[in-house]
């Protein structure tokens, strides 16, 4: 076990180290990030100047370790826009975005997990075909139309929720129902598959035959085994909300990393969109460090490779 | 000779009368299936509306007209039985406008989707066959890409390098490959050890002649399910980047663009943003129809996908 932590953490520190190339190099793709980062009516002489200032014309391999090294203390540069450090920017919207993807995942697995367990039980009832053709309607809608829509129907017609901004319960609520959409669409039909998959197993047969009631051969037998995998995706699905937020956070006017990240990229506020990245970027696979490691722990069949 | 052209004939007419009714099995069995008759239409639809656009569009999708500008569509009040769908804030038909939409969806998801399709396929067949150092280094890549909230990095090199059509495709892209690439390979270590390779093997064929005239046949039904469930995904992608005003850019009707207009005038015009979201959920949900039934026919052991 302690063997697969470290492998585990080694591999994470890769990650990590890949993320920070790809942040340092989203800034280089066209070669010249001076001419990208200053104003439109610079003057070339003002443009040379910054480059030298920003340490542009040094080898890429010494720019990059100099990031890198940025990176480990936290510091990003300055933000352009507000000369504030691109990273305490990034953190004070922080709570925001986790408030949001927290509450949406939760709404999607409070609703998912039940229609995913009534829909595999009773298989081919009408609530099996109305919980999957719902699923599967969530699955092919939009973020950015189903923010739309909620908003047309709930802020402006019914007047029953506030169609932007964050403070009261009522503001979360829209904005985590879109977010959740697609991951609670997702773990239903991943639930009813995982449960069916558990019902026709032998020992589900054993606990019938000695008699158990149905709710607890149900709830205590079957319930917790065909949980194990929808457990596991609940890390991968933070992936999915994370990356959800960006817009879902643009339509609602939420003030989360997400916004804050695609207002920085039409400001070309660079420091600032390469902290978001990061940040958001880590998050998930620090969380889904965790979450295989507890995997570990819930299904003991796993193979420590 | 006389009798084996005789036979000759005999056989290959034996051979199409097979083909032809296997070709019935299948359409038979597709039209058992009423959620891939309606994914079959909705794409066909898709893509006869982005071929004869110019052929079918009531109007011209990009030609302004003030007077006519906010009509509501048919059934409302005021609403002008020539734009059966309403105009935008610009007196642009929305019908037309949609049915030009689809090129650019069209050209965009399929190009992208055939880009990381052919990307992730040879990574996975290379990786998977040859093992070793190959294969760590871009499992690990695909680890890192993982990371990234896709959306977030995608509009951060789209905003870097220029929203035009090549990029765009090349982005999307190149953030698809990992699927095909994780498939590709776990197949391609299976199927490496089997004795038909070992038999190829043994008369002296090269790896490369093992690799895509061996190897690359017997993959190729898990890669078409994925390309149908991943064009769903990219259509969706293409009308996100296109909502961030990242996509192709005005006057060239795009769904996504057409839903950011909508988004403005939500409050007094709904039809705006009502429609092309639901053009885009339509053709999305066709396709994934028509993916699932494809899944179940040709890989039933991609469920999780």
């Amino acid at each position: 076990m302690k063997s697969y932590i470290l492998k585990r953490l080694f591999h994470c520190i890769f990650v990590l180290i890949g993320i920070s190339v790809v942040v340092f190099i989203i800034l280089h793709l066209t070669g010249d990030p001076a001419a990208l980062l200053m104003p439109m009516d610079a003057t070339p002489e003002q443009v040379a100047q910054f480059r030298k200032e920003m340490g542009f014309t040094d080898p890429l391999l010494v720019q990059y370790w100099r990031f890198f090294q940025g990176t480990l203390h936290g510091d990003f540069g300055l933000s352009f826009r507000h000369s504030q450090p691109a990273l305490d920017l990034v953190l004070e919207r922080m709570p925001a975005t986790i408030q949001l993807t927290i509450t949406a995942m939760i709404i999607a697995m409070i609703i998912a997990v039940p229609v995913g367990i009534i829909s595999a039980i009773r298989r081919n009832s009408i609530l099996d075909h109305i919980g999957m053709t719902g699923a599967l309607l969530g699955q092919s809608t939009p973020v950015f139309w189903l923010g739309i829509m909620l908003i047309l129907v709930f802020s402006v017609t019914f007047q029953w929720f506030p169609s932007s901004g964050r403070g009261t319960l009522q503001h979360l609520i829209l904005p985590a129902v879109t977010l959740g959409m697609f991951s609670m669409a997702r773990t239903a039909r991943m639930m009813r598959s995982s449960m069916l998959e558990v019902l026709g197993q032998e020992y589900m047969k054993t606990a019938r035959a000695k008699g158990l009631s149905p709710r607890k051969v149900i709830l205590k037998h079957a319930l917790k085994n065909a949980l194990i995998p929808v457990v596991t995706i609940v890390g991968m699905e933070l992936g999915t909300l994370l990356g959800g937020a960006v817009i879902t956070e643009t339509i609602f006017a939420w003030p989360g990393v997400g916004r804050l990240a695609v207002q920085a990229i039409y400001n070309r506020d660079y420091p600032v969109v390469q902290a978001a990245v990061f940040l958001l970027a880590s998050i998930f696979v620090l969380v889904n460090l965790v979450v295989d490691i507890l995997y570990t722990y819930l299904d003991p069949r796993v193979k420590l490779g | 000779m006389d009798f084996l052209e005789k036979a000759a004939k005999t056989l290959d007419f034996v051979g199409e009368e097979r083909r032809v009714t296997r070709g019935q099995k299948v359409l038979r069995k597709l039209l058992e299936n009423k959620g891939a008759v309606f994914g079959l239409i909705m794409v066909l639809g898709v893509i006869f509306s982005a071929v004869l656009a110019p052929l079918i569009s009531p109007h011209d999708p990009i030609l302004q007209d003030v007077e006519k500008r906010l009509l509501p569509p048919l059934g409302q009040a005021g609403a002008n039985p020539d734009y059966l769908l309403g105009t935008d804030h610009l007196g642009r038909d929305i019908v037309s406008r949609l049915i030009y939409g689809a090129r650019i969806s069209i050209v965009v998801s399929v190009s992208a989707v055939a880009f990381s399709a052919v990307l992730g396929t040879i990574i996975g067949l290379f990786s998977g066959f040859y093992g070793g150092k190959i294969d760590s280094v871009f499992m690990r890549l695909a680890d890192v890409q993982l990371a990234f909230p896709f959306i977030l990095l995608a509009i951060a090199i789209i905003a870097v390098l220029g929203p035009n059509l090549q990029n765009i495709i090349i982005v999307m892209g190149i953030t698809g490959w990992v699927i095909y690439a994780r498939v590709v390979r776990a197949e391609v270590l299976s199927l490496r050890e089997k004795e038909y390779v070992m038999a190829v093997r043994a008369l002296g064929g090269s790896n490369g002649r093992i690799i895509f005239n061996h190897l690359l046949p017997n993959v190729v039904p898990p890669i078409i399910v994925i390309i149908t469930l991943e064009m769903a995904r990219m259509i969706i992608m293409e009308a996100a980047l296109s909502f961030l005003g990242l996509g192709i850019q005005p006057p060239t009707p795009t769904w996504g663009g057409m839903l950011a207009d909508g988004r403005v005038y939500l409050i007094t015009s709904w039809w705006l943003a009502t429609f092309p979201g639901l053009v885009i959920m339509l053709v999305v949900l066709g396709i994934n129809l028509l993916g699932n039934w494809l899944r179940d026919m040709l890989d039933p052991r991609l469920t999780q996908l």
